[in-house]
C-alpha cells in the first residue's frame, strides 16, 4: 500500500509519469494531483414532505447516466481552451498503428508543433517509453481493468503532464473498437485509426465508433499489394456509417499519405474553434 | 464491456442524488441506438448495486427506438441500426432518438 495516500486496489487506474523524480515500486506508481475527478456531486434533496411511514416514493431525475464523466469533460474541454491547446482522441482497434504513427509524427512535426501524449493502456508502460523514446514529453494511463479512458483519467493525466500554451496533446485511448466511443474526453476532436489488414466490414460492424470520429485515418496501406483489401468498399461502408467522416489513406512506417494527415493537424491547429 | 463502467456510473449517480435513502426501484432509458447493451447492465447491476444504497434494488429498463431524419429529403423515420438509410437512398441522417441512455427516475423506500 502507497503510504501517502492509501492506494492500494491493482483495478484502480494509475497515471504513471516517466519523467516524475520519486516513483512507487513497478506496477503501483500514480500520482496524488486532487483533480476535477475529487469533485463531490450534490443532486436534488429527497422531498422533505413525502411521507415516511413506509410508504415508497418515487423521484424524477432525467438525468444522464454519463452526467458525471460529460462534466468533468467539459470542464477538461476548458482547460484545454484556455491553454489554446489542440487535444485529439486517438481511438483504434489494437494493433492498427496508433502508437507508430504518433512516433512517425513526432518525429517529422515535433521540431515546429510541440506535441506531448497521454497514454492509455490496461497494462504496462510499453507505449509511453516508445513516445518518450522520441525525445517527446509523455504520462501513461494505466486503466487497469478498465477497457477505456475515461474524462477523470484524463483530468488527472493532463495535470501531470502539463503541456505548454499553445501546443498539441494526443491522447491514445486504449485499442478498443467499442468502448471509447462512449466516453467524451474533453477533446477537440476524434481521430479513428484503421488498417487495411483489419478487413472492410468495420465500419458496418463497430458504427459507434465510426460515427463518432471526425477523421479516418486508414493506415498500413504499404500492404495493400498483399491483401484482398477492396479499398472503395471500404469507403462506401464508411460512408454509410459517417458520410461527413473525412479520410486520409497512409502508412505510417512508409510514409505514404502523411501529409494529407500533417496538413488536416495544421488545419485544426491553426483553428481555436471546437470541431462540431 | 463498457457496460460495467456505466453501470458503475449509474450507481454512483443515483447514490449522490439520494442521500443514503435506500433505493427500491430504478428506471433506465437505454435507447436502441445507444451502443450500450441492456442485458449486459442487468448483469452487471446487482454486483455494481452491492454494499450501497441501491442493493436489492428492482432494475427497470425501457428502450427507445431509433429514430432518424434525413438531411437530403427531411423525412422522418425509424432506425433500427447505425447503417440504415432513407427511401430516397440518403445514408446522410440526424439521429433524433434511440441514443439515450438516461436515468429517468427512481423509487425510495
Amino acid at each position: 500500500m502507497c503510504a501517502t495516500c492509501g492506494c492500494s486496489d491493482e483495478a484502480t487506474p494509475r497515471v504513471i509519469d516517466l519523467e516524475a523524480p520519486h516513483s512507487h515500486e513497478p506496477g503501483h506508481a500514480h500520482d496524488h494531483a486532487h483533480g476535477p475527478g475529487h469533485g463531490h456531486e450534490h443532486g436534488p434533496e429527497p422531498d422533505p414532505a413525502a411521507p415516511e411511514d413506509g410508504e415508497r416514493r418515487t423521484l424524477r431525475l432525467e438525468q444522464e447516466v454519463l452526467a458525471r464523466n460529460d462534466r468533468l469533460a467539459e470542464r477538461n474541454r476548458g482547460f484545454f481552451e484556455g491553454r489554446e491547446l489542440l487535444v485529439l482522441n486517438l481511438m483504434s482497434s489494437p494493433g492498427a498503428g496508433k502508437t507508430t504513427l504518433l512516433e512517425r509524427t513526432i518525429r517529422d512535426l515535433g521540431a515546429r508543433l510541440p506535441i506531448s501524449v497521454i497514454e492509455g493502456d490496461q497494462e504496462t508502460v510499453r507505449d509511453a517509453e516508445r513516445i518518450r523514446a522520441m525525445g517527446c514529453r509523455v504520462v501513461q494511463v494505466n486503466t487497469g481493468r478498465g477497457c477505456h479512458l475515461d474524462a477523470a483519467m484524463i483530468a488527472r493525466a493532463a495535470r501531470q503532464l502539463d503541456p505548454p500554451a499553445g501546443s498539441v496533446v494526443f491522447i491514445e485511448n486504449v485499442g478498443n473498437l467499442v468502448c471509447p466511443a462512449l466516453f467524451d474526453l474533453g477533446d477537440r476532436a476524434r481521430v479513428v485509426i484503421a488498417s487495411v489488414t483489419e478487413g472492410e466490414d468495420k465500419p458496418l460492424k463497430y458504427p459507434h465508433m465510426f460515427r463518432a470520429g471526425s477523421l479516418l485515418v486508414l493506415n498500413k496501406v504499404d500492404l495493400l499489394p498483399h491483401l484482398s483489401f477492396d479499398v472503395e468498399l471500404y469507403l462506401d461502408y464508411v460512408r454509410r456509417v459517417n458520410p461527413a467522416l473525412h479520410v486520409v489513406q497512409v502508412s505510417a512506417t512508409r510514409g505514404d499519405g502523411l501529409g494529407a494527415w500533417y496538413d488536416w493537424l495544421d488545419a485544426q491547429a491553426a483553428t481555436r474553434a471546437p470541431v462540431s | 464491456m463498457h457496460e460495467l463502467a456505466i453501470t458503475e456510473s449509474l450507481v454512483a449517480a443515483v447514490s449522490d442524488t439520494v442521500a443514503g435513502a435506500r433505493v427500491t426501484r430504478v428506471r433506465l432509458a437505454i435507447g436502441k441506438l445507444s451502443g450500450v447493451a441492456p442485458d449486459s447492465v442487468r448483469f452487471c447491476f446487482d454486483v455494481c448495486a452491492e454494499g450501497t444504497v441501491l442493493e436489492g434494488a428492482h432494475l427497470e429498463i425501457e428502450e427507445p427506438p431509433g429514430m432518424a431524419w434525413c438531411r437530403s429529403c427531411h423525412a422522418e423515420m425509424a432506425l433500427d441500426d447505425l447503417i440504415g438509410s432513407c427511401r430516397c437512398g440518403s445514408t446522410d441522417l440526424e439521429l433524433r432518438g434511440g441514443q439515450e441512455l438516461r436515468i429517468r427516475e427512481v423509487e425510495l423506500a
